[in-house]
């Protein structure tokens, strides 16, 4: 069997079947990225985005992309933000790896630090905290992602979230009954806008991990470092196991899942855009559910200790 | 052949006449790696001989 587009040896199978060839794969992966930018409307003239740049491979992938079409049109801003949260021994090479590959692109790269800004690393914050460190990661890397991009003026905040991890948290919400969480999933995050919520776009959204990885490791994407430390999938990797079990039994499966999701997703959002409105925290005035941000509450928590 | 599977970090010596025998050989799912066989990414039709090199990527993200 040879690449479907120019006949030379593959390197990549399609759920189709269909082979590509390490130059035909790329295209097709990046065609398949423009053209859910295109569908979505992600990045329009005069937008300035703030790509959440980790060194992992899913947002170097995007950025990557976003440089190349950037460096095309023109006609809109492009950065990138690093949060280091002070993780030993693993932050540093991620980052390093991260402040290359911009310097290669020639995008701007802003490091933000939680010792910094909030005045503890997560190493520290772990240890004071009684809570999971993803939980404590997530909070506060959302909480400066949105606060730093305002500043710097972004109006959207570009993820490297792929098909997988979307099919997992549609799957996780719908196995835990919440739909208010599934109604903020989609290509464009949230549900209701305010200028002090940065909305957050995921032009990977229809790319398979598999794919993404691929892309990377042809493009030279991926960087000589091991995982995070702190990772813990209790939860989402069950759920990532399940889905991976069923996508080799009957491919497709994430794509349907997705498919399925996004016909409904509008009818999601209208409801529970009904309810009541974006509230914001009585300390920080950031965007929360509650009366007082969960960043809030944990810095709180840890200045108590 | 020669093969290094990333995600447990082992290097194990196993027979296969293609990419696909061989990660049924050693129960892994598909879906879940990338085959690199003498530095170069792969298909899983792609045929073995016992001089290749191999390396199994994981594809699954930390979280």
């Amino acid at each position: 069997m040879t690449c479907k587009k120019c006949k030379s040896e593959p390197v990549f199978t399609l759920i189709s079947g269909e082979k590509f060839c390490k130059y035909c794969f790329s295209h097709y992966f990046e065609k398949k990225v423009r053209k859910t930018m295109r569908q979505y409307e992600l990045i329009e003239k005069g937008d300035r985005i703030a790509v959440a740049l980790s060194g992992g491979k899913d947002s170097s992938v995007l950025l990557s992309i976003l440089a190349g079409i950037w460096k095309e049109r023109k006609d809109f801003d492009l950065f990138a933000i690093l949060v280091d949260e002070g993780i030993k021994g693993y932050r540093p090479l991620t980052q390093k790896f991260a402040q290359n590959l911009c310097k290669k692109l020639g995008v701007k790269l802003y490091i933000i630090s939680f010792k910094k800004e909030l005045g503890y690393t997560l190493d520290e914050m772990v240890k004071k905290l009684n809570k999971g460190p993803c939980t404590i990661c997530g909070t506060f890397r959302r909480y400066l992602l949105n606060t730093e991009a305002r500043k710097l003026k972004a109006n959207k905040i570009a993820f490297g979230h792929n098909a997988d991890d979307e099919a997992q948290s549609i799957v996780m919400n719908l196995f835990r009954s919440n739909n208010a969480a599934a109604a903020r999933l989609g290509v464009i995050n949230g549900i209701k806008r305010d200028a002090r919520f940065i909305p957050r776009i995921k032009p990977l959204y229809y790319l398979l991990e598999k794919e993404t990885t691929a892309y990377a490791y042809l493009n030279g994407l991926i960087g000589d470092f091991k995982e995070c430390p702190y990772t813990s999938l209790a939860y989402r990797g069950q759920v990532r196991d399940m889905l991976n079990t069923f996508e080799n039994n009957h491919p497709g499966t994430k794509a349907g899942i997705l498919s399925a999701f996004i016909e409904t997703l509008p009818i999601l959002k209208e409801h529970y855009k009904k309810g009541k409105e974006i509230a914001f925290c009585s300390k920080c005035n950031e965007p929360t559910s509650g009366e007082e941000c969960m960043a809030c509450r944990l810095l709180d928590e840890l200045k108590k200790k | 052949m020669k093969v290094y599977i990333e995600q447990t970090g082992k290097n194990v010596s196993v027979k296969a006449p293609s990419v696909g025998a061989l990660l049924k050989k050693l129960n892994i799912n598909p879906v879940t790696v990338l085959v690199v066989k003498n530095g170069t990414l792969v298909t899983e039709d792609s045929k073995l001989s016992e001089k290749d090199k191999i390396k199994i990527l994981s594809v699954v993200s930390g979280g």
